[in-house]
């Protein structure tokens, strides 16, 4: 059965049909992305002083792959014209050149930036504590300088088995340059490229400790939001590159021989939902890994 | 129009040789139409670049409060998100139902986003 109005436009919509779903369905993605938006900035109003973590995030990487993906943009509006244009060797090798974008954007969230949150350590310290680890938290110049509080320790966990071995009874950590030297005011605020650990190790009793554990979606707020709305959107990434593969194989080949126009429509729909995630990023970086 | 070089030789998008002529002047203005428009997404990507650049510059500045960092940072991209919804999804020139669609959807985002301001900054209190 032949699908109606895919390249003519349905008389009372004015659009071929298509069009006027994805659309519907971009709408509904802006509902999913929007709850999840308004969750963090409940959240993190809602954050006590120190609780919301700053600068853990490597920005260096975060930029590179934030050029990755308009660049990937760019290049899904470029094979949509080239089909327009009717030169479809152009049009498959911007096809390509936009896949490879996606998983080089992929590659680094999941082989890179989230196995290197896996492997490093926080622990909250209790309020009643906070004096005992002056030396690593450096409050009183956060104070002196009306900057608001610091009240975890980070840094990579010496003694792993300390997280689930009960008979264990402190943390070992080797310090992040920031609890490393804390009253420096070059710690005052995050730096953009991120600075290398020391090798100080602090020794933290587990009785001073609120709550510890790696950078994952547990250890806070934060970082449940961070992995919940990356996820999210990777997995968009992930999905518009299955369908960006499949305009690649011959079977789009041989539409593009029987009807040039409806293949361009359906790049065309397929991009609209790229931008968009391109879109979601635009928000997702600063929130993250800036702000 | 007629010597756009990438007009079509073969197959022309619905219809055998009857209107042949007919097709491909109209092809051959399309095709200079979306060669006009190559530039334009190339800018944009490269404003956009820029934005990016801004955006991360911007995050490092003393503003003095690190609310007005927030600010900047959230503004600049809103004005990136504009333009990537209006260049790349064409949505500066597109049908009335598509206005309609995303009309009803922005107006259920700000009652969304509103909803939850409302309940941060209205605690239940015992």
């Amino acid at each position: 059965m032949e699908i109606p109005y895919t390249v003519k436009p349905r008389p009372d919509t004015g659009l071929w049909n298509a069009k006027i779903g994805i659309w519907l369905f971009l709408a509904s993605e802006v509902m999913l992305f929007g709850g999840l938006f308004s969750g963090y900035v409940f959240m993190r109003l809602g954050a006590a002083p120190g609780h919301w973590p700053m600068g853990l995030l490597n920005v260096p990487v975060g930029t590179m792959n934030t050029v990755i993906l308009i660049a990937s943009s760019v290049l899904v509006v470029f094979a949509w014209a080239a089909l327009k244009m009717r030169n479809f060797a152009r049009y498959r090798l911007y096809m390509l050149l936009t896949v490879i974008c996606g998983f080089v954007f992929l590659g680094v969230k999941v082989g890179f930036e989230w196995p290197a949150k896996f492997h490093h350590f926080g622990a909250y310290i209790k309020t009643e504590s906070l004096s005992k680890y002056e030396e690593y938290l450096g409050n009183q110049h956060l104070a002196s300088k009306g900057l608001g509080p610091r009240v975890e320790i980070t840094g990579i966990l010496e003694n792993h088995d300390a997280l689930n071995n009960v008979e264990i009874t402190e943390y070992r950590v080797q310090l992040d340059a920031v609890n490393a030297d804390p009253s420096s005011p070059a710690n005052d605020h995050p730096h953009f490229i991120p600075r290398p650990i020391s090798d100080k190790v602090a020794i933290i009793a587990k009785e001073d400790v609120q709550f510890a554990s790696m950078f994952v979606p547990r250890h806070s707020t934060y970082f449940a939001s961070y992995y919940l709305i990356t996820g999210l959107h990777g997995l968009h990434v992930l999905g518009g590159l299955f369908v960006f593969i499949y305009f690649l194989l011959p079977v789009s080949k041989r539409l593009y021989e029987k009807d040039p126009e409806h293949l361009a429509n359906r790049v065309e729909v397929a991009g609209l939902f790229w931008h968009f995630v391109d879109l979601v990023w635009i928000f997702v970086f600063p929130i993250f890994y800036l702000l | 129009m007629s010597d756009t070089p990438n007009a079509p030789e073969s197959p022309t998008p619905h219809g055998g040789g009857s209107h042949g002529p007919g097709a491909h002047e109209a092809h051959g203005h399309e095709a200079e139409h979306f060669h006009n428009h190559s530039g334009l997404y190339l800018g944009v990507g490269g404003i956009l670049m820029v934005g990016t650049a801004l955006t991360v510059y911007l995050a490092y500045v003393d503003f003095g409060s690190h609310e007005l960092n927030i600010t900047a940072g959230l503004l600049l991209a809103t004005i990136k998100a504009i333009l990537v919804a209006l260049i790349f999804m064409h949505l500066k020139s597109e049908r009335k139902s598509i206005y309609q669609i995303l009309f009803v959807t922005m107006a259920f985002v700000i009652a969304l986003f509103g909803l939850s301001l409302l309940g941060f900054f209205d605690h239940i209190r015992f």
